[in-house]
């Protein structure tokens, strides 16, 4: 079995705990953390990763800043992208949609949702 | 915690698998039942070719009426064990989500202590508190006050939404943070929001045994967050214990060290 090896990009540790607790939910995962959008774009344009868990509000380079670097650069343009984030209003989410972002999930995170559209993405039972 | 976690999924995979089994023997019910209607198709058009005389008709009509009577008991047999089924089916979809939920407030609460307890800088310990705050409850504006033994006031050590400056010092047992604190129960009001900062929308004392030792005080919530959930309580809960825990250890630690320099400094100076 193929396994899935995802990004969370995210600079609050309690998030990226969480959001690995709730995918590591998944079989066959192989979970990697970056703990701002610099270490994030590092990491993504040196290893493949099947999926990426992208928070807005960061140091060093925001989440938005990062997914349109991501959709920008070929080799990994096709990647699916989630944008888990404090911000609620519209606008925020067609902004992160407009810029590629596959999806858009607003804290505080339900981790059953975040696995069901981290399911869907990665097209896993 | 991982064998509650164990436990709990395992659980979940059990319910899972029944839901399968359900759904198989209904469809071996459907599949039965079309059975049982093709095979009385082929009944009636043997009983027109074959009924040729009175005798022989009234014969065969009399087996007929008996295998329907036979039949109709049959489903109606079916019929009840198929509601059995899917009653049986619909409680354990009910207590699927029940779990899923469960699940979701432990992995919430787990992750609040880990944090919590990972560090014994009190500037982190603050950050960490903060963070559980925005990510888990949902708060946008609120504030961590602790308790100043000198002057019994509480001053707000840590905020967000606001700038530390702007959230008034209280004394103990005045107001709505002064007086939850020194009551030390949990404060809960109307989730709307609320501008005056010393009118909060949620207040829950540090406490550690039957000492307060400070507030977290909630003014607003994100703008996707409408109300408090049973999971918020929970971790209202937890903070009130774990994070006074922490806050406490962590200045403890802070203070051990000084002291620990200070009497190294003592030594190096009479030694030398």
């Amino acid at each position: 079995m193929t396994k899935h090896r995802i990004l969370i990009v995210e600079d609050s540790p309690t998030m990226r705990q969480l959001l690995a607790f709730a995918l590591k939910r998944l079989k066959d995962v192989e979970i990697v953390e970056a703990q701002d959008g610099m270490d994030g774009l590092r990491k993504v344009t040196s290893d493949d990763f099947d999926l990426a868990l992208i928070d807005i509000n960061m140091p060093v380079m925001d989440g938005l800043k990062l997914v349109s670097l991501i959709r920008g650069e070929d080799s990994i343009a096709d990647m699916p992208i989630v944008v888990v984030t404090t911000e609620g209003a519209s606008e925020d989410r067609e902004r992160a949609l407009a810029l590629g972002a596959n999806e858009y999930l607003t804290k505080p995170i339900q981790a059953n949702k975040v696995l069901s559209v981290a399911k869907s993405l990665l097209k896993v039972g | 915690m991982s064998k509650e976690r164990g436990g709990v999924f395992g659980r979940g995979e059990e319910f899972l698998k029944l839901f399968s089994r359900g759904a198989e023997f209904t469809k071996e019910i459907l599949a039965e039942n079309e059975r049982l209607r093709s095979r009385l198709t082929r009944v009636e058009t043997a009983q027109t070719s074959a009924a040729q005389d009175p005798n022989d008709w009234e014969k065969l009509r009399e087996e007929l009426i008996g295998r329907i009577e036979t039949l109709e008991v049959e489903r109606d047999g079916v019929l009840e064990r198929l509601r059995e089924v899917e009653g049986e089916n619909q409680h354990f979809a009910e207590r699927y989500v029940e779990i899923e939920e469960e699940n979701n407030a432990l992995a919430n609460l787990y992750v609040a202590s880990f944090q919590l307890h990972s560090t014994l800088d009190l500037p982190e310990v603050l950050k960490i508190i903060l963070e559980i705050v925005i990510n888990l409850i949902g708060a946008e504006v609120f504030a961590v006050y602790v308790v100043d033994e000198k002057t019994n006031r509480l001053e707000a050590v840590a905020s967000e939404g606001q700038p530390l400056g702007a959230f008034p010092a209280v004394p103990t047992g005045s107001g709505v943070i002064g007086t939850c604190v020194a009551s030390g129960d949990t404060w809960c009001g109307d989730a709307r929001g609320s501008d005056d900062l010393n009118t909060p929308i949620a207040c829950i004392p540090l406490r550690i045994e039957d000492q307060s030792i400070g507030a977290i005080s909630i003014y607003s919530l994100l703008q996707q967050k409408e109300r408090f959930t049973p999971l918020d309580h929970e971790l209202f809960t937890l903070l009130a214990g774990h994070a006074a825990t922490a806050i406490f250890s962590s200045r403890l630690y802070a203070h051990s060290e000084r002291k620990l320099s200070t009497i190294q400094g003592f030594i190096d100076l009479l030694t030398k």
